[in-house]
């Protein structure tokens, strides 16, 4: 009779454990940009989380950069393919304001911190929009050649001065970023940056201190062109995402320095698609909730140099995976680097972004 | 007319080669010197270097050793531009995108004739073909023989001393050919020009030239008048080529009295006119035209040798009978009978006795 | 035979007309000729056809997100109507109530930032405020208020900008000339639709470069195809078939690598300049990130498109035209320029019309060797589709390149005629 009963628990709970199992969808889409940063992401997320669920399949896609595009042809279709995916913060407002992600309770659906904090609290201000999941906090800042200039620069400010530290600059063909860093060295205090750009004096000013330079910028469109510009000897400093940079110098030996002055933060996270069936949103929050916890964020950072978004994960950075260097130095978030830094600002360039765009455009043709 | 001393020579090639590949000679050791007013046609089979004869005489080939004069003077190192000479090409070559008194005045032009000049010239060059309403178009709404004769009229619209003319009638069909033929010859008796044709067909060669070059494997092989080339070949391969011709094969067995005497291979005796045979015992090639074989033994000398032949077959022609024959072993011999009210129509199977003039009869090489 | 001495119609052998049988008969040939054709007109409609009426229409619709503007805000579009911008007065306060109402209704549809964001393309500032306002509008009791105006200043005091409520009102039709506007480089101001100031007329500007750039890559292909077309055309056949391969070589060859591959040659440490500073020059050489860069790229690639119909053109001109103009009298040059050039025509036609339109439409070289001077228009539309998503500009620019293309075509057949033009 007693082992009758027994059985028969353990059967019930299998069964239940199965159920719960079986809400979990057997296969899932992970998009994200490809390259090392995906890489990253599977040898640290996707692996492990494979490891612990027998029989998963994850599919990989690399459609990131069009994520917000394809995302709203796939709910016109209502026929949704991708289950979590990889975007910048700026897509993932964007995604969350037409109500194509799925909003995210942190404290309830993310693991808290080990010390028992809670997700909200670990991820703090970085939790830019209701739908989105901070994962890494990167930069756009500088790289520039160890021997080719005179002496290493020390502010942002320096590639603004082609007589101390000659040579061409890559510079992005875009405002964003440059159009701070222009007012910021023209005078302008950080916090009044962006008022300053809302006037046509102020824009007027950033092309102005931007043309003492114009003649000597080669323009990237692609984070992979300043590396290799560097390493061509093309330009003497330019700028890009700090993990380019990050490649170039250790894992490629390149004589290439880091100035972090006024590295540009921009963030990078998660988002799940709105209106997926149960099944496979179980399985994408189940994914998530792992794949953002301290251990994995702290994890990622072996192996490509972005800082995690957890303030609890930093302590836990370690070494390289395969070069055994410290990590913690070259993240844009160790202190050393983050003395003077600004936060991309989304909510401003969204409304002024097509029309800087335009002035920029048009600077550029003169 | 028949034979000329170099000093009244208009055109003269002395010992001229042409190579085109280094290895073989196209041309070979060519002289031929041409009185001033002459119609001189060059007949050869394809490949008989007639055709390179007449570019080198342009001056779109170069000879690759020997000479080529025209009125005394060396040409080879002038341009074909400035030689003078007018050209009618094998297809015409009108300009297409030029209308016909375009292409006429064409020549007018880049000797830098003024406009009225052009005009009269140009005008009297159409009348003489009979083209003058066609001066307005386009040579591709002409047909082949409206084309002919604007080729014609503009080859000679500058007044060359010279014309050279390559196959210039191929492209024509029979009747027009022929009407075209008496055309040329008369235009160009008429303005007393020297003219250098080149064909590959004898009738044309034989009908309109004051004398005939036979052309055979880069050497002239008889140069003459048509009578003679046709009634005295030099050569096996000019008998062969001007006219129909029967041959017989055997060897001399004795040259008297200007007669030589053949034994054929088949045992029979008979006599011939010794051309290119000198003693007894040669191989001989024996030739003689269907028309001067004689059937009706009346009209032969009593002593004249003659040969059994076989009646194969009758072949009715309206103006002629041709029969074939089975001669000396051959069932190739042709002969001709003019379609007179007397005249005989052998029949298939009978049996007749044939023969000739000795005269009729050449002994060529072998 | 006895049927056609009478006056009536011809008939068949089996008693029906002729002309009627006749009709049949090409009627079934012509069937036939339908039905084989069918894929590729079904093909050519779905991919190409389609696409272009779409692209039109789409820089005329005035929409936000997949819905038209004014079905998104109904009552505003009614409000303002006798509403004038330069009055200088704020709108109504049925306006404001209106606004509030719709706004509350396009934030439940998740529909508020991308009204916001294009309204956004044609004043800056407005992405923001729809953005913001969002949820603070969307707790507002309708039935509660009296004073709207008040209400909606409060929530965010840009609602209180009359430029904003201009822009609004100039699109509440279901079709808009906005984005034409703004490739034209005019802008609305309070005032209404003006030009910009000729430093700001970007779109101007890179259409006349795309169409000079482009027309100077044609002259280059030509100036360099051409004498190649003519060897090739001139050499006997297996020597000609080597060189062709070599011409055709770029074709297999991705345009990728192709454009990577004068990167690495033209860069300032590159090639040619290491072996141009070898020379004794001091001075490196900007070969590259500028005009002169797309130029020389483009004139590389787009170089079998003037050789080939070139080629095949100069093959039917027969030696014997040349040689005829010399034995008139013509000096070389003369006959070059009187009689072989002028039969070539119909090549160069061909040839730069096609170059010249595949030039107009080029996009990776001069995104990779343009640098900031040598960017064409389609870098522009590119950049407004994919990373602004301004789909309406993109558009709209891409259809005044189309219509510009075929003005040209059209002058070019008056000028030339399109008969003339011969591929091969």
């Amino acid at each position: 009779m007693k082992l009758t009963k027994l059985m028969l628990t353990t059967t019930a709970l299998t069964i239940a454990a199965g159920a719960v199992s079986a809400e979990m969808a057997g296969s899932m889409t992970v998009v994200s940009w490809g390259g090392a940063y995906q890489n990253s992401q599977v040898k640290a997320y996707v692996e492990p989380y494979q490891a612990m669920n027998d029989g998963l399949e994850v599919i990989t896609d690399e459609s990131s950069a069009e994520a917000v595009t394809k995302l709203r042809a796939m709910a016109e279709a209502g026929n949704i393919t991708w289950d979590v995916v990889d975007v910048v913060a700026a897509d993932a407002m964007r995604l969350c304001d037409e109500g194509l992600a799925l909003e995210i309770d942190p404290d309830t659906m993310l693991a808290d911190a080990p010390d028992g904090t809670k997700a909200s609290e670990d991820f703090g201000d970085l939790i830019v929009s209701d739908c989105f999941i901070p994962q890494i906090v990167y930069s756009t800042t500088f790289g520039y050649r160890t021997d080719l200039l005179p002496e290493a620069p020390t502010s942002v400010c320096d590639i603004f001065d082609t007589e101390k530290f000659p040579g061409k600059r890559a510079l992005e063909k875009r405002p964003i970023g440059n159009m701070e860093w222009a007012l910021i060295c023209d005078g302008v205090a950080i916090d009044d940056v962006y008022t300053t750009l809302e006037t046509p004096e102020g824009v007027a000013r950033a092309f102005a201190k931007l043309d003492t330079i114009k003649d000597s910028v080669v323009w990237w469109s692609a984070g992979a062109e300043t590396p290799q510009l560097l390493a061509d000897g093309e330009v003497s400093i330019g700028s890009t995402y700090n993990g380019r940079l990050f490649s170039a110098i250790a894992e490629q030996g390149q004589p290439i320095g880091m100035l972090w002055d006024w590295q540009m933060f921009d963030l990078d996270g998660w988002i799940i698609p709105a209106n997926l069936p149960a099944d496979r949103e179980a399985r994408a929050l189940d994914f998530v909730k792992f794949a953002t916890d301290t251990q994995r964020l702290a994890d990622q950072a072996k192996y490509i140099s972005y800082g995690p978004a957890r303030a609890s994960s930093a302590p836990l950075v370690g070494q390289h995976a395969e070069l055994g260097i410290e990590m913690a130095p070259h993240m844009p978030t160790d202190p050393n680097n983050a003395q003077n830094t600004f936060l991309f600002n989304y909510d401003w360039w969204a409304s002024y972004r097509d029309d800087l765009d335009a002035q920029y455009q048009a600077w550029l043709l003169q | 007319m028949a034979q000329t001393s170099s000093k009244d020579a208009f055109v003269e090639f002395e010992r001229v080669q042409k190579s085109y590949d280094g290895e073989t000679l196209v041309v070979k050791d060519l002289n031929l010197t041409m009185p001033k007013g002459e119609f001189l046609t060059m007949l050869g089979p394809s490949g008989s270097g007639k055709t390179t004869c007449l570019m080198m005489l342009a001056g779109f080939e170069t000879a690759t050793h020997g000479e080529i004069k025209l009125d005394g003077k060396p040409i080879n190192n002038i341009p074909p531009h400035k030689r003078g000479i007018g050209m009618v090409f094998q297809n015409y070559a009108l300009f297409p995108h030029m209308t016909v008194a375009e292409n006429l005045a064409f020549p007018l032009e880049v000797r830098k004739l003024g406009k009225s000049e052009r005009e009269a010239k140009v005008k009297r060059a159409l009348d003489m073909v009979q083209m003058g309403a066609f001066g307005g178009r386009r040579p591709a709404q002409l047909s082949g023989g409206q084309q002919q004769r604007i080729a014609l009229a503009r080859a000679l619209v500058f007044e060359p001393e010279l014309v050279l003319m390559d196959e210039p009638l191929g492209a024509l069909d029979k009747q027009l050919r022929e009407h075209m033929q008496f055309e040329i010859t008369r235009i160009a008796h008429n303005l007393g020009i020297t003219t250098v044709y080149v064909t590959h067909d004898q009738t044309e060669a034989l009908t309109m030239s004051d004398r005939v070059a036979v052309f055979n494997d880069g050497r002239i092989q008889q140069l003459a008048p048509p009578d003679e080339l046709y009634e005295a070949p030099q050569n096996s391969f000019v008998a062969q080529f001007i006219g129909e011709n029967n041959t017989l094969e055997g060897v001399v067995q004795e040259i008297r009295d200007g007669f030589a005497v053949v034994r054929l291979d088949s045992g029979e005796v008979i006599d011939c006119k010794p051309v290119n045979v000198s003693k007894a015992g040669e191989r001989t090639l024996v030739s003689i035209r269907p028309e001067r074989v004689e059937i009706d033994k009346s009209r032969l000398h009593p002593d004249a040798h003659t040969l059994k032949a076989e009646v194969l077959e009758f072949i009715y022609m309206g103006d002629i009978f041709r029969t074939r024959l089975k001669v000396a072993g051959r069932d190739d011999f042709i002969i001709k009978t003019r379609n007179a009210p007397d005249q005989r129509r052998l029949q298939p199977g009978e049996m007749i006795d044939i023969g000739w003039l000795a005269n009729d009869c050449r002994a060529l090489d072998a | 035979m006895a049927d056609t001495s009478t006056n009536g119609p011809m008939m068949a052998a089996d008693g029906t007309p002729l002309k009627q049988s006749l009709a049949r008969a090409l009627r079934r040939q012509k069937r036939r000729a339908l039905l084989l054709t069918a894929p590729l007109l079904l093909f050519v409609l779905v991919s190409f056809i389609m696409p272009i009426g779409s692209m039109l229409m789409r820089s005329i619709q005035n929409t936000a997100g997949t819905d038209y503007i004014p079905d998104i805000i109904p009552n505003v579009v009614v409000a303002l109507e006798d509403w004038d911008p330069q009055s200088g007065d704020l709108p109504s306060e049925a306006a404001f109530k209106a606004m509030a109402i719709d706004f509350k209704a396009a934030f439940k549809n998740k529909q508020h930032t991308q009204l916001g964001r294009r309204f956004n393309y044609e004043t800056p500032g407005m992405s923001s405020l729809f953005r913001k306002s969002g949820r603070a509008i969307s707790r507002l009791k309708i039935e509660e208020i009296t004073d709207f105006k008040a209400e909606m200043l409060d929530v965010d005091k840009d609602w209180g900008k009359i430029e904003y409520w201009a822009t609004i009102k100039a699109n509440s039709g279901y079709y808009t000339g906005s984005y034409y506007m703004a490739a034209f480089d005019a802008e609305r101001t309070i005032e209404g639709v003006q030009m910009k100031d000729p430093d700001q007329r970007i779109y101007q500007k890179l259409m006349i470069r795309t169409l000079w750039l482009s027309a100077l890559i044609t002259f280059c292909t030509l100036v360099i195809g051409y004498p190649v077309a003519w060897l090739l055309a001139d050499l006997p056949l297996r020597t000609s078939n080597l060189l062709m391969i070599l011409v055709l070589l770029p074709f297999w060859t991705s345009l990728l690598v192709r454009t990577s591959a004068w990167k690495i040659l033209l860069q300032e440490q590159g090639v040619i300049n290491d072996i141009w500073i070898a020379l004794g020059f001091t001075e490196r050489l900007s070969l590259i990130n500028n005009q002169l860069g797309v130029v020389i790229a483009m004139t590389h690639i787009l170089l079998p498109f003037m050789i080939l119909p070139l080629y095949s053109v100069m093959k039917t001109i027969p030696p014997s035209y040349l040689r005829a103009a010399k034995s008139l009298g013509a000096t070389n040059t003369t006959a070059f320029l009187r009689v072989y050039f002028p039969q070539t025509t119909p090549g160069i036609g061909a040839g730069a019309l096609l170059v010249f339109i595949l030039a107009v439409g080029y996009f990776i070289t001069p995104e990779l060797v343009g640098g900031a001077d040598g960017t064409f228009i389609s870098n522009r539309i590119y950049f407004q589709f994919s990373t602004l998503g301004n789909w309406g500009l993109a558009a709209a620019l891409g259809t005044i390149m189309l219509v510009i293309v075929l003005l040209l075509y059209y002058v070019y057949d008056k000028l030339v005629g399109i008969d003339n033009v011969k591929l091969g």
